[in-house]
């Protein structure tokens, strides 16, 4: 086992490390675990993101992804994450009946699940390595795995959308082995979000929508997908689905729960 | 649950602008955040702009040494439309256990608003940090915004 030397017994090494890709920043907090091995899937899953960066990006007229919208390429063609991204956001299409959408303008735009999707593998890859904990933040999208220290939960804020710098909530990850806490917010993508009923861009009265479930994957679209359904909608639909806990801010800084959310309070 | 302070948004309403300014931006890194990747990249650490103000020891030392001790990291002067703020933030073993303005707005109603902002940046930082999170959740920054984000903070504060 690799303790670092000046750590007590129980509290498992800490790596941490910033990456800069796809447009934001990923910060990695890995515990626990042989150094080298731990190391280097910390490295893997960096290079990964990277990967999937060049492969989805939509400003970069030459990737796969740009290539395939423009028909030049078919999902045979490219890197088969490419079609297990498809696969995953056209189910994401279904759950939400076209809220959430892997189309912009009629044109194909996979990113509103591609980050969370990269962040929840790279946290898996670490933990496969043998990390006891580990927390993936990807520009403010969080996959949790294990635990940081043999008696404690991992702890996530959730950023005040009214009051910079402020918290609504803390999130605690006791008692799963896995949790993610997404939220979606004006800042992102609300204009981008078309209302299926109307065709048109969709209106909401929600300033930020968190979403906490185990997988980082579906937490990140169960998160656009209810923002763009606004507070009423958007909190019935998330109350329905299984193992899916929310909370939502409106404009008016009213604050709405799932039922269940409390339980997740820490 | 913040449902239990429902006066909180009006009183705050000037405040809160300020001291998210301060708090955040305080924060910035010397570098970028695709530099600060090397492990423990440590943000500025000075022995306080001010030398009548130090109280605090700022011990110097490896990366390694961040978070025993105490230490202070003082910010690059924000540009508020108030005037400029500076903040100097004490950490100790890891957490943060102060925060003081360095530099605030002075006159009229800069006045007013410092005086509302400046301690509530004090419960603000200390309440984040007394929270006791590890990752913060919140609508996708850029990686311009990360420099501003509570996580970034909490990634320099672990160092």
């Amino acid at each position: 086992m690799g303790e670092a030397v000046a750590e007590p017994a129980n509290a498992p090494a800490a790596v941490r490390h910033m990456e800069e890709v796809m447009g934001t920043v990923f910060s990695f907090d890995v515990r626990g675990g042989e150094p080298e091995a731990v190391g280097a899937a910390l490295r893997e899953a960096v290079a990964g993101l990277q990967r999937a960066d060049r492969r989805f990006s939509t400003y970069r007229d030459d990737s796969q992804l740009s290539r395939l919208a423009r028909g030049e390429l078919t999902v045979e063609d490219c890197d088969p994450e490419v079609a297990e991204v498809l696969e995953l956001g056209a189910e994401a299409e279904r759950a939400s009946e076209g809220w959430f959408s892997l189309r912009y303008q009629g044109r194909l735009d996979p990113t509103g699940i591609v980050k969370g999707w990269a962040a929840e593998r790279a946290a898996r890859r670490i933990a496969a390595a043998g990390a006891s904990g580990v927390s993936v933040n990807g520009g403010g999208d969080v996959q949790l795995l294990g635990s940081p220290e043999a008696h404690r939960a991992w702890r996530v804020g959730v950023s005040d959308p009214l009051r910079t710098g402020g918290l609504a909530a803390v999130i605690s990850a006791a008692g799963a082995e896995e949790l993610a806490v997404a939220t979606s917010g004006t800042a992102e993508r609300g204009a981008h979000i078309v209302d299926p009923r109307t065709g048109r861009s969709a209106v909401t009265d929600l300033v930020s929508v968190t979403v906490v479930a185990p997988r980082l994957t579906w937490a990140d679209c169960w998160a656009t997908a209810a923002f763009a359904m606004g507070s009423r909608e958007g909190l019935a639909w998330l109350q329905a689905l299984p193992e899916v806990e929310a909370l939502l801010i409106t404009a008016g800084d009213e604050v709405r729960c799932t039922d269940g959310l409390a339980g997740r309070l820490g | 649950m913040r449902k239990n302070h429902p006066v909180r948004r009006a009183v705050l309403a000037g405040a809160a602008t300020v001291s998210g300014i301060v708090l955040l931006l305080s924060l910035k890194p010397a570098s970028g955040p695709a530099s600060a990747s090397a492990a423990g990249a440590a943000p500025q650490q000075t022995a306080a702009a001010q030398p009548s103000a130090a109280a605090q020891e700022s011990p110097q030392g490896g990366s390694g040494a961040q978070r025993t001790g105490t230490r202070t990291v003082t910010g690059d002067a924000a540009r508020t439309q108030y005037g400029a703020v500076q903040v100097r933030l004490t950490v100790s073993d890891g957490k943060i256990v102060k925060a003081e303005a360095v530099q605030a707005p002075k006159g009229g109603l800069s006045d007013q608003k410092t005086a509302m902002a400046v301690p509530k940046l004090n419960q603000e930082a200390v309440a984040a940090q007394s929270a006791d999170i590890d990752a913060v959740s919140g609508a996708t920054y850029t990686s311009g915004g990360y420099l501003k984000s509570l996580q970034s903070a909490l990634d320099q504060v672990h160092g």
